[in-house]
């Protein structure tokens, strides 16, 4: 059953997009991921690609849309239906990160600016369960709500030309891990050796929107342990069905 | 095989793209003129997917180590085998041992390849287009090798060749839409979109055109949603930057016009200080 009044808008000529109030917030994210495993389930033929983002979807048919009207009643009336059963699975993901400060390069200056000590900073990161609210920006960049009030910090007004692979960063109200070596405005506060992105393996990225994230802080030495396991292509990533 | 004996400065082998794997944040990718690219490809009577080469400025020399047939299709940059100019529009039968070359730059921005069966390219999540991060390589290089298929028979070589308006690639006039922020504009906004003849800066690249000049703008950057290859996005300094095949699949400025298929093609064949007029179709 729909819950939000949601707003429909064509796209150009052959996309379409849904819009739920726009804000961060789980109940919207939770249900532009519901509607969108319905439309996946019960239409997918003419549909290219359908992009979820915190309140929004977008619907890529493989041509013009002849007569919007139709498709949107079509659409409306998909969002209002019960579904039986759940459709996807989703697990929670165990991600070991190093804070150590040789990776958390902002750990001082995120300190400083929001009154934390560096144990205080690490414990509030890890201890929260983080919602996978969709992947954008970069190939296996996730988007992760649930960010405590207390890390929040505007992103840098000179952003780096160059953040490295499996930084842990903070920006705004949210964080995330870059999943490779990018520009970055975000605050680093540490490393993971996970890989979030692998064109080679079978599924190029493990999480998907709908996913939990939990960070696991782990030393120095643990950490190049992980990382060696990870290049050799023996590291079992902890996760567990939600 | 077709050995790269010089690649210019932007060439690289790209197909319709990949869209299987938006969910995870890959970009489509794929041939930045779909029109020119699936031009080239019908004329030689090879499938709309089949991988091309697309040849950007610069001196590009390419070596057949096998006959083949070709196409070439898009701008002009005075194709010529072995020395001589050769017909764009036209399938054309080369020998092993034969040399094309593409130099100056007549009219347009990217020149399309098509080689008898599409280039051999590896697929990498199904698809041959070239991408930073994705593919092992972004453009060609010098002595890279394409592998293609042998020709089986030079008698498929027809006299096929087609006569192209080259209206396509020369007119500034682009067919646009009102983008999902498109109302948020000001009435002043709105006119210049329609009015101002845009001209192209030196930022241009497979990924985005952003255009010269800036116009007065307060609206407020938006949560981060979809965009589109053809999206056309207004940024907080006053600029529009148009997302090409290369975008990222989501960002955060407002999106106020989309182009229509057939103005991202013809945006493909503008270059540096090129000129273009949007042209709003309101929508029923």
């Amino acid at each position: 059953m729909g819950v939000f009044r949601l707003t429909y808008k064509s796209y150009g000529k052959s996309a379409i997009l849904i819009e739920w109030p726009s804000r961060i917030d789980e109940k919207i994210c939770e249900d532009v991921i519901s509607f969108k495993n319905k439309i996946l389930k019960n239409n997918p033929k003419q549909i290219i690609q359908v992009i979820n983002t915190y309140y929004s979807l977008t619907i890529i048919y493989d041509s013009t849309i002849n007569i919007i009207y139709d498709v949107v009643l079509d659409l409306k009336s998909l969002y209002e239906q019960e579904v039986d059963g759940e459709i996807t699975e989703n697990y929670r993901w165990e991600i070991p990160v190093c804070y150590d400060p040789q990776y958390g390069i902002d750990l001082e200056e995120l300190g400083s600016e929001n009154e934390l000590t560096y144990r205080e900073i690490i414990d509030l990161h890890s201890s929260t369960v983080y919602t996978v609210y969709f992947i954008g920006f970069l190939p296996g960049f996730l988007y992760l709500g649930g960010l405590d009030k207390r890390l929040h910090i505007p992103r840098k007004s000179n952003p780096r030309l160059r953040v490295e692979k499996g930084s842990v960063a903070i920006g705004g109200a949210q964080t995330g891990i870059y999943p490779s070596i990018s520009a970055g405005g975000w605050y680093v506060i540490g490393n993971s050796p996970i890989s979030f992105f692998n064109v080679n393996a079978k599924e190029p990225c493990f999480a998907k929107a709908g996913d939990e994230i939990k960070f696991k802080s782990v030393v120095l030495s643990e950490y190049h342990n992980i990382q060696s396991e990870v290049v050799k292509g023996k590291y079992k990533l902890k996760k567990s069905k939600i | 095989m077709i050995r790269v004996i010089a690649p210019g400065f932007f060439t690289s082998i790209q197909d319709l793209g990949r869209f299987e794997y938006v969910d995870i944040g890959v970009p489509n990718a794929g041939v930045m003129d779909r029109y020119s690219a699936q031009l080239a490809n019908h004329i030689i009577g090879n499938s709309p997917q089949d991988a091309l080469v697309e040849i950007g400025l610069g001196k590009t020399i390419l070596l057949f180590e096998k006959e083949t047939i070709i196409c070439i299709c898009g701008a002009d940059f005075s194709a010529k085998v072995n020395e001589e100019l050769i017909d764009l529009n036209r399938s054309i039968l080369v020998s092993k041992k034969d040399i094309l070359t593409f130099d100056k730059p007549s009219y347009g921005a990217r020149v399309y390849l098509a080689v008898k069966g599409g280039i051999q390219t590896n697929k990498v999540l199904g698809s041959r287009s070239f991408y930073r991060g994705i593919t092992q390589q972004a453009l060609l290089k010098k002595e890279d090798v394409l592998p293609i298929e042998n020709l089986k028979n030079a008698k498929e070589q027809r006299n096929a060749s087609v006569k192209i308006d080259r209206d396509h690639i020369t007119d500034r006039n682009l067919l646009v839409y009102p983008g999902p922020e498109y109302e948020l504009l000001s009435f002043k906004q709105k006119t210049q979109l329609r009015t101002v003849l845009f001209s192209i800066s030196s930022d241009n690249n497979r990924m985005g055109y952003r255009l010269e000049g800036v116009i007065e703008n307060d609206l407020p950057s938006m949560l981060t949603s979809a965009v589109l290859p053809g999206t056309v996005q207004l940024t907080p300094s006053g600029r529009f930057i148009i997302l090409m095949r290369d975008c990222q699949v989501t960002g955060g400025y407002p999106r106020v016009l989309q182009l229509s298929e057939m103005a991202i093609n013809k945006l493909a064949q503008k270059a540096t200080g090129d000129k273009i007029q949007f042209i709003l179709e309101r929508q029923v």
